[in-house]
């Protein structure tokens, strides 16, 4: 997937990763994709429940061994 | 208009008060207007780690002479022992790379958590408002906390 910003969030644990997400969305215009690279495991529920909150759409997780990769795309 | 989230810190310990910033962290983070109030041993959280309290009278004297309090000083709610558990819990958190107590209130304040602290509390143990770090934004009582409350959704006490 391609992506208009990355975010290392890799070894930083809850909350985080999801804090400097909710930073760094403010840099993206809407409808931009942010990559987001993170191994703490609570990622797989905490970016869902933070899209459900605050509007945004995540579009994937994928999961590899070293970690998680995540996809927001920022809400208009 | 945003949602809300208050929480009443009333610990004084450095697992809780991480807990508690945690929370206001995440509320903060998903958009949410937090607003903490310290109170009781959790108003130790908010105390600067320079300097003596300086209050009026023996007891109160002697009561922040040994609840000194500051970032710094937190104990552990558990396993303590004398420091020597807070100690180790220390190294577990920074190996970890885990933000301190300090780390965590001045993210907070970065993310907009406003810091209010209990007038009662204070009048009571004698500590004055110059005890405290400057992120404090405000001095309130019981009024203050079930106002902001009440126009909260989420409502925790730690």
């Amino acid at each position: 997937m391609k992506a208009d910003a990355t975010l290392d969030c890799v070894g930083l644990y809850c909350p985080m990763p999801i804090y400097q997400t909710a930073k760094k969305i403010k840099e993206l215009k809407p409808g931009q994709v942010l990559e987001v690279l993170a191994d703490d495991e609570g990622i797989k529920e905490d970016i869902p429940a933070w899209c459900r909150t605050t509007g945004n759409e995540l579009l994937g997780i994928e999961e590899a061994a070293d970690g998680y990769t995540v996809y927001v795309k920022k809400a208009k | 208009m945003s949602e809300k989230v208050t929480l009443v810190v009333f610990s004084g310990e450095m697992d809780k008060a991480m807990a508690a910033f945690n929370i206001a962290i995440g509320a903060a983070a998903m958009g949410m207007e937090v607003s903490m109030f310290f109170t009781f041993w959790g108003l130790n959280i908010i105390k600067k780690n320079e300097g003596p309290i300086k209050s009026r009278g023996v007891m109160r004297k002697m009561l922040n002479f040994m609840n000194r309090g500051g970032s710094k000083r937190l104990p552990l709610s558990r396993f303590h022992m004398c420091g020597l558990g807070k100690w180790m819990m220390g190294k577990l958190m920074k190996d970890a790379k885990f933000p301190s107590v300090d780390v965590l209130i001045a993210t907070a304040k970065e993310a907009g958590v406003k810091f209010i602290a209990c007038t009662n509390t204070m009048g009571v143990m004698g500590v004055s408002k110059d005890a405290f770090i400057p992120e404090v934004d405000s001095f309130g009582g019981v009024a203050a906390y079930m106002a902001a409350a009440k126009e909260s959704q989420v409502n925790l006490f730690v």
